[in-house]
């Protein structure tokens, strides 16, 4: 399979009156055409700002200051305005964490659906409109005439988020990125929107995605391959049985038991320790002052992202060493 | 909750304060001054025609027995008589506020069309050069002394320059048009006077931009803080990465939204405009309530002072009045919420 | 030494922000600009009688009317006086008129804006609604209209700005301590019998403290700037006094030609009032940031 999506070395900053807080600091990711990729990882650790730096959705003070972004073989980052705008939205679309607020609150669904697809297609309002019905009836609404009239603030969370998926898939871009889409859901909601990007993939509506989320079991479910972030670095990217079975990274393994298992409610393991700060982010291997295997290389030198078996990625300087653990 | 209610409660609440202002304004003009028929009359009045005046206005009673005959005589609409010119007071701001109402309407126009693009290119080019040149300006709208600028601008434009013409409504000799509105600017349109029309929107340019000009910078400051946190909305992300045109995102998305703050503050701006006008038409020799209010107030006129700071508070509270409505309009979060 | 560093352990936080502020204001050209007059400002009314030319009351008729030149560097008046020496000494009347009135109304405001927020109830009701009507008054007509009833004085333009000015304070005071009050620290303080004079005054003030010193500069520049035109109407101080309000307010009868004699004492009102704000302005916007951290 070709690459679809190759980052490369991305590095996003954000120059604030704190100082430069560097969200990104060399992330590595790729994407084939038609794989569902799921990026983990803890609140803080660049899972947002990597999907916003793809889309170049970064606002001011935040500024990407290097890498590449290869899609299709042309670099995003590279692109003039106008030329990006025209991959948004055709090529690369986005679902939110939030979807109501992702709505705007002013305007009703029919404006802001219609508006989507006629910026990406070559249809009069009629067909707009008409495109609308059919998407929204496919993400699942019933009753779509009548969802079409409604201002964001009258739809529930789930019902909003179907609304966005549908204007996300209205021009079948070739990578849908999806940022914790169901996180702010209630969790019989998170099933069904989890049950309907399935559906999607499988009607062929969605064919390529980036499924980022905090949570390693939902990836596990709907991911082939797995990337997991720490401190705006991706330190580990497997195919989702390798990362479960053989996770090389001491932070893979410590997320792994913090997921709480059917059967397991007495103790859930937690990770000791707490985010970096990436304004003075720690020496050497960002995770080392929370690793149990921490040597002294580990707090001068920043472990390189090697591939360590068959497209088996892992930054972390004891990766091969077995005896380590 | 449906609009007809949220007017009603409005309408109450507005009654209320409307009776605390008329307390406070009855204090201020009953209790404060000392000797208040000393004041307007001056020192060498005849014992008699204070005498006759107390009685006329019920000064020999108790306060509150005042306040209750005052407010008695407010409902039929006697506001009572201004000492200095020997009219019912409500006459004399009949006579005076369409001036009033002419000039701070002006104003308001002159710092809508100033203070919302400024605020706009500000917010869209933050912390470029033009942005930093707009928030010096918005600021100094708040800091300029309307009186100072005012004499200024009369000096350049109309002492040396001689392109605008100087105080007054109206060129010195010209009669005013038929009153109908008492609004000069549509009362000539009516008479089907184009040259008095042309005439005062002349005069109307330099008091109106004067009085104008510190709320173009508050309008220019409210829209850019407005832009600015818009943009930081999710809703603005996602249009882009909807794949808009950077216009339509701006246009639909952030300057629909940005635009109800400043639209929220009219009436307050309004407000101040009509107050500021006590400034500006002394300035310009404007005949409207604003000078009529300071002589009122240097000489104590007390029942004119009420009327005139009812009269401004009512006209505040109902601008307050109908910005609301048009805020439940706009958004309609506020219509169904 | 040991002293010192608990200090410094235990104000770490402050310690933080402070070194922030600076930060902020080193880095915001308006903050420095606004920092900048205020510092003349002040410099200027504390060296006046080093910096103005002449008696700002000395009268010299064979002199009047003089444009700006070298030796009367804003011009004369209709009296033949030195208009700068004037501004100069205005300076004075404007920084003390500024101080005094916004120190009153930051007493009274946060005085009652604190009680209202801290005990609640019937006291709260009576102290927020007397804040809605003051609010609802245009402020100059209600300030006109007090120190008119007062009688003209610089002291009457004081009281009178004083009462038109404290609701913004007391609202201020009022919002923050009722979400401080509630904070573990504070609840814990009065679980163990901190008197509740003691615990608005030395627990909750010092947490509110901020928002309202950038409220009070922000209020300076209007203070001064409602002092002036008080002055202007003639409400204010008296002649000769060098008030930069009365002083337009004199120039106003020669504007035709004699423009310095308003121009230059209402060019010091515009800077000072500017001054204040775009400092007050950029310290709005630290604040905001501090609090969205």
């Amino acid at each position: 399979m070709e690459k679809l999506l190759d980052v490369r070395d991305l590095r996003t900053y954000f120059y604030t009156y704190r100082g430069v807080v560097k969200a990104l600091n060399g992330v590595y990711l790729t994407i084939k055409d038609g794989e569902v990729v799921g990026l983990v990882g803890e609140t803080g650790s660049g899972k947002s700002v990597t999907a916003r730096s793809i889309m170049r959705l970064i606002d001011p003070p935040g500024r990407i200051v290097g890498g590449n972004v290869f899609f299709e073989g042309r670099d995003l980052l590279k692109l003039s305005d106008g030329e990006m705008m025209k991959i948004r939205g055709r090529k690369i679309s986005m679902i939110f964490q939030e979807p109501v607020i992702a709505l705007n609150p002013v305007l009703t669904i029919r404006t802001q659906i219609i508006e989507t697809i006629m910026a990406n297609r070559d249809v009069s309002v009629n067909e707009a409109e008409e495109i609308a019905l059919e998407l929204l009836e496919a993400v699942g609404l019933p009753n779509p005439k009548m969802i079409m009239k409604r201002y964001p603030f009258e739809l529930s969370g789930g019902m909003a988020q179907r609304v966005f998926i549908a204007m996300a898939i209205s021009a079948n871009p070739r990578l849908l990125i999806a940022d914790e889409p169901t996180s702010s859901l209630d969790v019989t909601i998170q099933a069904q929107i989890l049950d309907l990007l399935n559906r999607l993939m499988e009607e062929g509506r969605i064919s390529s995605m980036l499924y980022i989320t905090h949570d390693l079991g939902v990836a596990a479910e709907l991911c082939h391959r797995i990337a997991v972030m720490y401190g705006g670095r991706v330190i580990e990217f497997a195919s989702t049985e390798e990362i479960f079975k053989e996770p090389l990274h001491p932070y893979t393994r410590s997320l792994l038991k913090a997921i709480p298992r059917l059967g397991y409610y007495d103790e859930l393991y937690t990770i000791p320790g707490r985010v970096p700060d990436l304004v003075n982010p720690p020496s050497g291997c960002m995770f080392h002052p929370r690793c149990p295997y921490m040597k002294d290389v580990c707090k001068k030198e920043i472990p390189e992202y090697v591939e360590i078996d068959n497209s088996h990625y892992v930054a972390c300087h004891f990766a091969g060493v077995k005896d380590v653990r | 909750m449906n609009i007809a209610a949220y007017i009603i409660r409005r309408i109450i609440f507005m009654l209320f304060v409307l009776l605390g202002v008329l307390i406070i304004t009855f204090i201020v003009s009953h209790v404060i001054p000392a000797d208040p028929i000393g004041a307007i009359l001056g020192p060498q009045a005849p014992p008699e025609l204070i005498e006759k005046i107390n009685r006329e206005w019920g000064f020999d009673k108790p306060l509150y027995v005042q306040f209750i005959l005052y407010v008695k005589n407010l409902m039929h609409g006697n506001l009572g008589k201004c000492i200095r010119t020997n009219n019912p007071v409500l006459k004399d701001i009949i006579i005076r506020y369409p001036a009033t109402i002419e000039l701070a309407t002006t104003a308001l126009i002159f710092s809508l069309i100033i203070g919302i693009p400024s605020g706009i290119i500000s917010a869209l080019k933050r912390n470029k050069l033009i942005d930093h040149f707009i928030r010096i300006f918005s600021i100094s709208g708040l800091s300029m002394p309307v009186f100072w600028l005012g004499l200024m601008l009369l000096y350049v434009f109309y002492f040396r320059l001689g392109i605008l013409p100087g105080p007054g409504r109206l060129d010195l000799g010209l009669t005013p048009p038929p009153r109908v509105t008492g609004l000069y600017t549509i009362d000539s349109l009516i008479a089907g006077r184009l040259d008095l029309f042309i005439n005062t929107l002349r005069h109307l340019i330099m008091p109106g931009f004067v009085l104008g000009f510190g709320a173009a910078g508050s309008i220019a400051r409210l829209t850019r803080a407005s832009m600015l946190e818009v943009m930081r909305q999710e809703y603005v992300k996602a249009a882009r990465a909807k794949g808009l045109i950077e216009r339509v995102v701006i246009m639909r998305h952030i300057l629909r939204n940005a635009l109800i703050t400043p639209v929220t503050v009219i009436g307050l701006i309004y407000g101040g405009l009509l107050e500021g006008s006590v400034l500006t038409e002394t300035i310009f020799a404007w005949p409207g309530l604003g000078r009529y209010a300071t002589g009122v107030f240097l000489f104590l006129d007390f029942q004119a002072v009420m009327g005139v700071t009812l009269f401004i508070a009512i006209i505040y509270s109902f601008a307050n009045l109908i910005v609301d409505i048009i805020y439940a309009y706009i958004d309609p979060r506020i219509r169904y919420g | 030494m040991k002293i010192l560093d608990k200090w410094l352990m235990e104000h770490k936080y402050k310690i933080q922000d402070v070194k922030l502020m600076m930060n902020m204001i080193r880095e915001s050209f308006l903050a420095k600009l606004g920092l900048t007059i205020i510092t003349m400002f002040i410099l200027t009314a504390i060296f006046a009688p080093f910096i103005a030319t002449q008696d700002p009351l000395m009268q010299d008729l064979t002199n009047r009317f003089q444009p700006p030149s070298l030796e009367h560097p804003f011009g004369t008046d209709h009296l033949g006086r030195d208009i700068f020496s004037r501004v100069v000494y205005g300076s004075r009347i404007s920084l003390m008129m500024g101080i005094t009135v916004t120190l009153i109304l930051f007493t009274i405001g946060t005085t009652l804006g604190l009680i209202a927020g801290f005990f609640g109830g019937a006291v709260d009701e009576i102290i927020m609604r007397i804040t809605d009507i003051i609010m609802a008054f245009p402020s100059l007509i209600l300030a006109i209209a007090v120190a008119a009833a007062l009688g003209p004085s610089l002291l009457n333009t004081m009281i009178a700005i004083a009462i038109v000015g404290w609701p913004r304070y007391a609202r201020l005071a009022r919002a923050n301590c009722m979400q401080v009050k509630n904070e573990l620290y504070i609840e814990a303080a009065r679980a163990i019998g901190v008197s509740n004079l003691r615990l608005i005054f030395s627990h909750i003030f010092p947490m509110i403290i901020s928002p309202l010193i950038v409220q009070a500069t922000i209020n300076l520049g209007g203070v001064i700037l409602l002092a002036a035109g008080l002055g202007f109407l003639g409400l204010g101080a008296q002649p000769p006094t060098p008030e930069w309000g009365l002083m337009v307010s004199e120039g106003r009868r020669f504007i035709s030609r004699q423009w310095w004699i308003s121009g230059f004492p209402g060019l010091a009102i515009l800077l000072v009032a500017l001054g204040f704000n775009l400092l007050g302005d950029a310290l709005r916007d630290i604040l905001d940031v501090r609090m969205r951290r």
